[in-house]
């Protein structure tokens, strides 16, 4: 059960992380702090006590396996955690050109 | 980069290369496949751009080449994944060819196909990302 | 095996990527092969609406078949709400690509926008239709991304900062949802919601689920900007392009936000009496805190930004009026009528929203600004962009014999006839005070005289702008046929009859 609490502590601090930062290059790693935390997450739930990879061998069939399922899923959001983080960063570097600094503080163009 | 980063580079981007091949041609026999492979074949690319330097034009022009072969491999994954839908019965992603032994390098139908599409595509698309963020920063400095 | 089904993701996802490769040398390309591909959709959905409405299709995709009644592979749904959502996510997408034709040529990289429109058609395509948790999350997660790079299209300071504000929001709502699928998963050991809801009907623990009910609803709603969540929402729909305005607004709010939570809580969650106040409260505060935050805007597109969050909150407000009844399992005719309201006016809202940016497009197109102090006896000049914004302003606003009104009055009986007073008068002021700020655009817009001495240079904008608007427009009064009772039933009828009973969705798909 430990692991599991230490996972959210994790997401915890990613949140901490996305709160209180003022850089932005700050956000976007606590924000994949969150995210692999909560990929670890799955990873915990696909567990099985004395699991083995979920490769069939049709020589010595009978064995637990970990739950391939929630692998699957992780996989896919790490795909999609990537497009993600990708377009951040990029997002990111256009803004230091438009406004010559990574200061959320002074980046407030739009308000109301 | 210094002469030892570039020899070392040289030794080992074909290695990483091949290893990048290998997971993906297992795919469907071993844990990885046409993700993890791509990432290990763009990181082949990547290391030897980090290593060696680029200038912007050479850059720009590498770019527009890994967008067009990504959105080549992504087109031929839709074809494949089509054509199970042309095939009879008209099922999407239908796995139609024969799936021989399990266990052996050609077996498993339609996977070792798509794995090896996706690896070109996630290579390239990793190539393009890093890329474009590269030019983005070269463009910032200008 | 309808094969129709898969058709609504692989056309518009395979369209993107033709468009990357042929626009590198035939340019012009996107343009034109957008709108085609969008029109071939529309033909789809409307035939489906037409001869499948009533039945649920199921598409198994690769082919896999249950095994003891476990469904193990990815299923895609098609039934009577699904079809509604599609229509209107394929004919607002259509018109939008269509008015992009001209609109867009100002910005550079055309190909790019092209692709990026296709790709979140087909996001929001493959929400609509997937039939189980993780795939909704995947194809979500498509269409926003596709979202964020649209919205920061034009790479100007505003554009970005409001992309950078969508997307942390963004991600921590993604990743709420993560959680949820994940806890849901746990207990579960299933992701099909049809068979979600099956194991959930063999006793649960309800602590747990409350708590992935709330990770949810938070999760969706912050990607529909119900109002604790609505702080991305004015920044990134007035900084995108018009088009993309009128699809973010129009359409994806919906496609992943209230279509999802719909879906959810009343086919694969037991409806509880809380979870149904709660998301009837969170309705009413959006749809009061704002109209009162867009009555003072001078910026025309933020005012209609915050007029989506004013009108989606109508829709989650009259669907959780149904959630109630529902729950409390009295009184089946009025919670019937409250659901037939919302998806009504969840289809209306996404005509004359779309309409009216589309027609801020446009002002912005010909003189320029956004800001209604600057406008001003555009009338004269814009007959055809007046005329059609003038019937989407009455038709928000709620006047007869638009649309809008016949929605809102729906919502307002169903309201009465529950004996939720509150709600009602609310319904009514709200409507009266969006109908005071619509008049504020009319006016400063488009009968106000100023005097800037370029009224000579103004003139009608280009025939594709016009054509999508007018067809808006028309749709606009079309959909007030809707209320008709006969015409209703046949459209809307099966939408609600598979929201209503709760197990109807769940044993025809474990059934097939």
């Amino acid at each position: 059960m430990i692991v599991y609490w230490l996972c959210f502590i994790l997401f915890l601090v990613g949140l901490y992380g996305v709160i209180t930062k003022r850089n932005l290059i700050k956000i976007a790693i606590s924000l994949s702090i969150m995210e692999f935390s909560t990929f670890l997450f799955f990873t915990l739930i696909g567990f099985r006590e004395g699991g083995v990879a979920p490769i069939v061998d049709p020589a010595d069939p009978v064995k637990t396996y970990v739950d391939p399922l929630p692998q699957a899923m992780v996989l896919t959001a790490i795909v999609i955690g990537l497009a993600t983080t990708a377009m951040l960063m990029s997002v990111i570097i256009r803004l230091y050109r438009k406004y010559g600094t990574f200061d959320i503080r002074e980046i407030k163009n739009l308000k109301g | 980069m210094t002469v030892i980063v570039k020899k070392t580079t040289q030794l080992i981007a074909g290695m990483v290369f091949l290893y990048g091949i290998y997971v993906i041609i297992h795919g469907h026999l071993t844990p990885g496949g046409g993700f993890a492979g791509g990432v290990v074949m763009a990181g082949s690319f990547i290391l030897l751009i980090l290593a060696f330097g680029s200038d912007f034009m050479h850059l720009t022009k590498e770019e527009s080449g890994s967008t067009l072969y990504e959105n080549l491999a992504i087109l031929v994954v839709v074809f494949l994944s089509v054509s199970g839908l042309l095939y009879g019965a008209r099922i999407f992603f239908l796995n139609w060819l024969p799936k021989g032994t399990a266990g052996e390098l050609v077996s498993a139908g339609m996977l070792p196909l798509y794995n090896i599409f996706v690896g070109i595509e996630v290579a390239s698309s990793i190539l393009t990302i890093f890329l474009a963020l590269v030019i983005f920063k070269e463009e910032t400095l200008e | 095996m309808n094969p129709l089904i898969p058709l609504f993701v692989i056309i518009p996802l395979a369209g993107a990527f033709l468009i990357m490769i042929i626009g590198k040398f035939l340019s012009g390309f996107g343009r034109y092969f957008t709108s085609a591909i969008l029109l071939s959709l529309v033909v789809f959905s409307i035939y489906s609406l037409f001869t499948g409405s009533g039945t649920l299709s199921l598409y198994k995709v690769g082919g896999w078949e249950p095994v003891n009644r476990i469904p193990i592979g990815i299923y895609m749904v098609m039934d009577g709400f699904t079809v509604i959502v599609l229509c209107i996510i394929n004919i607002i997408g259509f018109l939008s690509a269509f008015y992009s034709i001209s609109y867009i040529k100002r910005y550079t990289s055309e190909n790019f926008y092209y692709a990026l429109f296709c790709l979140m058609t087909a996001g929001m395509n493959g929400v609509v239709l997937s039939g189980d948790l993780f795939n909704i999350f995947v194809f979500m997660e498509i269409s926003v991304i596709a979202a964020y790079a649209l919205v920061a299209f034009g790479v100007e300071k505003n554009e970005l900062e409001a992309t950078f504000k969508y997307q942390v929001l963004g991600c921590l709502a993604s990743f709420m949802i993560l959680i949820g699928i994940g806890f849901i998963y746990w207990k579960a050991k299933t992701l099909n919601i049809a068979d979600i809801k099956e194991v959930l009907s063999s006793g649960y623990d309800r602590t747990y689920y409350l708590v992935v009910q709330i990770l949810i609803l938070s999760g969706f709603g912050l990607k529909a900007a119900i109002i604790p969540f609505h702080a991305w929402l004015p920044d990134a729909h007035s900084s995108a392009p018009s088009p993309i305005s009128a699809m973010l607004s129009g359409v994806l709010i919906k496609a992943v936000g209230i279509y999802v939570i719909i879906r959810l809580f009343f086919n694969m969650f037991e409806l509880s009496e809380n979870m149904s106040v709660l998301i009837t409260t969170l309705g009413a505060l959006s749809m009061v805190i704002g109209v009162f935050l867009a009555i003072g805007q001078w910026d025309i597109k933020r005012l209609l930004a915050y007029h989506s969050i004013s009108q989606m909150g109508y829709v989650v407000l009259s669907v959780g009026a149904g959630m109630i009844l529902v729950a409390q399992g009295e009184k089946p005719e009025i919670a019937t009528l409250a659901i037939a309201g919302g998806i009504f006016h969840l289809v209306n809202h996404a005509v004359f929203k779309g309409l009216l940016f589309l027609n801020a497009g446009a002002i912005e197109y010909t003189i320029g600004t956004r800001d209604l102090k600057e406008m001003g006896g555009l009338a004269k000049q814009m007959p055809a962009t007046s005329a059609t914004s003038f019937i989407a302003s009455m038709s928000i606003s709620g006047i007869p014999p638009f649309n809008g009104f016949f929605s809102k009055l729906i919502i307002i009986i169903a309201c009465v006839m529950a004996k939720f007073y509150l709600l009602a008068a609310l319904a009514v002021l709200v409507s009266i005070i969006t109908l005071a700020s619509f008049l504020k655009f009319q006016r400063y817009a488009f009968y106000n005289k100023t005097d800037r001495g370029r009224e000579k240079t103004i003139k009608e904008v280009p025939f594709p702008m016009l054509f999508s608007m007018v067809i808006m427009s028309l749709l606009c009064v079309l959909l007030s046929l809707l209320a008709i009772p006969d015409i209703r039933d046949t459209i809307l009828g099966p939408a609600i009859d598979i929201l209503m009973d709760p197990v109807k969705y769940s044993t025809q798909i474990i059934g097939i």
